[in-house]
């Protein structure tokens, strides 16, 4: 009875053998088939950075970049706090170089948490004064206004709100969207905290979880708009321009309203980009930054499909754009912006 | 004797039904303990497929009762309870009606072209939930809540319930029922008196698993705008990576998986349907339909346009909206072949771990291996979002050499397809007699080459049917791929999502219409093995 046990752990042995053989081949072939993106990131020569803002605006200024200095990006993207928070707890371990947002708290919490390097010299002297914080440890790379889309066959421009705050208001009940999940609106909610107060806020956000459609992403609350499921929704403005670009086909009936008046509805949100200070290529980081806030990084905003406004280099803003100077937005010192509170009301709101 | 109704016992409504099948009786097998090594492996494995539910656990002690109370017991959680609750309630009934009756129309009446429509209902299963969602959007824009989650995963998950009942159907033994109608019951009776106590594990393993992917589905709601625990994990994941409302979220959802696997437990119960005795069973009865013939056919005819001739229209036409330019996106290639990449990465690995977990159950079954393949069920289980957001808090903290490799995306892979390749495998296994591997050593055969030679090849097989069936989760998985891919991935599923979550429909097209050619060879040999399961 002896001889079939030892058959049989023989025979277990011979599985082990080719459990461990497969995995090992199949690593191989995993490894090989994701390409240049797979690995720890850190090995690769090139730079990877840690995206936020829309993917085909960072694509655009990636591949110039490459192709003007031979450095290989490549992207890991996700939304603003998800990355900020994940840049927080990879801490010095992280792979990223370089991280880019669509708005500026996620900039702030990363460099509470002290991971963000100077930002060069060159990159401070081409952004003016109001588009970066004092403490220069990131930049601004665009601009953003916060609009009101509205449908125009349902709303006549005397109908419309003449503050965000309005919006609160039973009237509206029913009648707006917002994709309330998005780090764009948590800025322009963190920008009404900073204006109004925390009582004013929460019950803002209390009265939108009963007013409000909450959609996934701005470009479905436009959708929406277009299509008269809501009388108008609070986005940013470029999503507009966008559509109207390629076929109109979910922004031919919307119009925009800009709030203006310094209300927290006219709040201009700064996209940000920092250079990690664990990063293992400093320098190759800093060009990348030095790059999108230079001339030709500023002009993809400016000639290229995303709208977004330039902030450095004395890049004018696309034509069809409303000039930010004209906007009358709110002054606000984007180091005061306070995400965290944000998402804490919002999930007390039962918005989150 | 023994042995031949031991295998056919184990031979279960392979691949799709993940409860674990009766292991095989005889004393024969019990000879010797099972070997160390083998032990060692499988609860390594184990081990290993706890990490989710232990981190959940740990998150919520660690959390401490303030931040529960005040992160669980509030609208919001209610609110989405409401929602996901609701959603089980009404949606499993109606895959189990919609499924048993195709079931029972296709198998048992005098249906024409009932072998069309038997493959037509197991269609939809290749086409991916969200691709369906994205479908319907673009039908019906404002869709979106209950009504509209209900409706898009009903279409979707029906035919979960439809290929096991379809396989118990066409081997059930018509004596019984022949006995009921001499007995003097109409055929109604026959049916709700004899056919359905009879396709209970069917019905209940199937329902189990629609309730599941019920829980763990993304895409598809996120997409419709309808709120459940994953979505609201999701959510919270995207504004504060894995903080403590995420965490809190995560760990009411998992209660909520084990309160339905106790739940279909129970429902199994201890009865026998197996026929015993000795002759050749008879192929069904099938009941003349007459008028009732037309309703059946618009019916079906109604169901198939809905589940299969939606989406396919849809996606053709944004296909055709998109023209050629919607093919040149260099990502297109590249996210084809990462996941043709970690599709067979995820197959290969699956089945290769599956293996001394099948080869305990089969060969030396016992409270171990049962505790053993428990433990896999119940962790496989957790939908993605879950294991994702385990695996990244566990490798971030403590695992830096492989945060953020392909090695973890497959590790989460294999822990969320594991039941696929098992159930599968340990059915091959079954039938591969230990006695014939004897039979190659006494001739000569070193054993390693005889287990090669012998059990290995007559398993393989069951082993490539489970690991298709593996292959069609990871093409599919988006949750768990949009947290854990290494840095630069795309795959098909993600790809798809980020251009429709940018309403770019037509841009995401070509990435549908390759999944659903990815998915469509797998689920028809799903449906093929579950008939040849059942003796055809």
């Amino acid at each position: 009875m002896k001889l079939p046990f030892k058959l049989a752990s023989k025979s277990a042995t011979g599985i082990a053998a080719l459990t461990v053989a497969v995995l090992a081949l199949s690593a191989c072939g995993a490894g090989g088939s994701t390409g240049s993106g797979s690995g720890s990131a850190g090995d690769a020569d090139g730079i990877t950075v840690y995206n936020a803002q829309h993917e085909s605006l960072t694509k655009s200024w990636a591949d110039a970049f490459t192709k003007e200095t031979g450095i290989k990006v490549t992207l890991r993207s996700g939304d603003d706090s998800e990355l900020a928070a994940q840049l927080v707890q990879e801490g010095k371990n992280s792979p990223a170089d370089v991280f880019l947002t669509e708005n500026s708290p996620a900039m702030t919490q990363v460099e509470n948490a002290g991971l963000f390097a100077d930002i060069d010299k060159d990159t401070v002297a081409q952004v003016p004064e109001q588009f970066r914080p004092s403490t220069n440890k990131w930049t601004g790379i665009a601009a953003r206004s916060t609009v009101f889309a509205y449908n125009k066959t349902k709303l006549s421009t005397d109908q419309l709100p003449k503050s965000i705050m309005d919006l609160a208001a039973p009237a509206w009940k029913d009648r707006w969207a917002a994709s309330p999940s998005g780090a764009d609106f948590q800025a322009i909610v963190s920008a009404m905290l900073e204006l109004k107060g925390e009582d004013a806020t929460l019950s803002w956000l209390k009265s939108m979880k009963e007013n409000a459609k909450a959609y996934k992403g701005n470009s479905t609350a436009m959708k929406a708009v277009n299509a008269g499921e809501v009388d108008g929704a609070i986005i940013y403005h470029y999503y507009y321009f966008g559509d109207q670009a390629k076929t109109g086909e979910n922004s031919n009936n919307v119009a925009l309203e800009y709030f203006k008046n310094q209300d927290p509805g006219a709040f201009i949100s700064i996209s940000g980009g920092g250079v990690l200070a664990s990063s293992k290529h400093q320098a190759q980081a800093q060009q990348f930054l030095k790059f999108v806030t230079g001339k030709a990084g500023q002009t993809i905003l400016q000639t290229g499909g995303s709208f977004e406004y330039p902030v450095a280099s004395d890049v004018p803003a696309n034509d069809k754009l409303t000039p930010l100077a004209d906007l009358e937005a709110p002054k606000i010192d984007p180091a005061k912006l306070n995400s965290q509170k944000v998402s804490e009301l919002m999930t007390s709101a039962g918005l989150l | 004797m023994a042995r031949t109704t031991a295998a056919r016992s184990a031979r279960g409504p392979a691949g799709i039904a993940s409860g674990p099948v009766p292991a095989p009786a005889g004393g024969r097998s019990n000879r010797s303990g099972p070997p160390p090594v083998v032990v060692l492996i499988c609860v390594l494995i184990a081990a290993f497929a706890l990490l989710p539910l232990g981190y959940v656990a740990v998150m919520t002690v660690g959390a401490g009762w303030e931040t529960i109370s005040t992160l669980v017991f509030r609208p919001r959680v209610a609110e989405l309870l409401m929602n996901t609750v609701a959603l089980v309630v009404i949606t499993v009934p109606l895959c189990v009606v919609l499924g048993v009756g195709g079931a029972w129309l296709v198998e048992r009446t005098s249906l024409r072209g009932h072998k069309a429509w038997s493959l037509l209902l197991a269609a939809p299963l290749a086409i991916p939930a969200f691709v369906n969602s994205y479908a319907w959007v673009s039908a019906i824009p404002s869709l979106s809540g209950i009504f509209g989650g209900v409706l898009i995963s009903t279409l979707s998950y029906f035919p979960l319930v439809y290929i096991p009942v379809a396989a118990t159907l066409s081997r059930m033994d018509p004596a019984l029922e022949q006995s009921g109608s001499s007995l003097g019951l109409g055929s109604w009776r026959v049916f709700a008196r004899v056919v359905l106590p009879q396709l209970r594990l069917a019905i209940a393993g199937g329902a189990l698993l629609v309730a599941l992917h019920l829980l763990a589905e993304y895409g598809a709601f996120a997409m419709i705008r309808f709120d459940t625990f994953t979505t609201a994990i999701y959510e919270q994941y995207q504004s504060t990576f894995n903080g403590a409302a995420a965490n809190m979220l995560a760990s009411v959802l998992v209660v909520f998986c084990l309160l339905l696997l106790l739940a279909e437990s129970r429902t199994r119960g201890n009865a026998r349907y197996a026929r015993i005795g000795s002759g050749a069973q008879a192929s069904p009865a099938r009941l003349t339909l007459g008028l009732h013939a037309i309703p059946a056919q618009l019916a079906l005819a109604a169901l198939t346009a809905l589940a299969f001739g939606v989406p396919l229209y849809h996606v053709g036409r944004w296909l055709i909206a998109g023209g050629a330019t919607i093919w040149a996106r260099p990502e297109l290639v590249s996210s084809l072949l990462q996941t043709l990449g970690y599709g067979l990465a995820g197959a290969l690995v699956t089945t290769a771990l599956a293996f001394p977990l099948a080869y305990l159950a089969v060969r030396h079954p016992g409270w171990l291996s049962k505790t053993l393949e428990a433990v896999n069920y119940i962790s496989s289980s957790m939908p993605g979002i879950v294991v994702a957001l385990a695996f990244v808090t566990i490798t971030v903290h403590g695992l830096p050499a492989i945060y953020q490799t392909s090695t973890v995306l497959v590790a989460a892979y294999v822990l969320l397809f594991m039941p696929r390749s098992l159930v599968n495998l340990r059915a091959g296994l079954a039938q591969a007699p230990r006695e014939l591997d004897e039979a190659a050593r006494a001739l000569g055969k070193a054993p390693f080459t005889a287990f090669l030679r012998v059990t290995l090849r007559l398993s393989a097989p069951a082993a490539a049917g489970g690991a298709a069936l593996v292959f069609l989760g990871i093409v599919n998985e988006l949750t768990a791929t949009l947290l854990l891919s290494p840095n630069g991935t795309a795959t098909l599923a993600t790809e798809f999502w980020k251009l429709s979550s940018e309403i770019d429909y037509a841009g995401a097209a070509p990435y549908a219409l390759l999944m659903i050619l990815l998915s469509a060879p797998m689920t028809y040999l799903l449906f093929s093995q579950s008939k040849k399961a059942a003796g055809q």
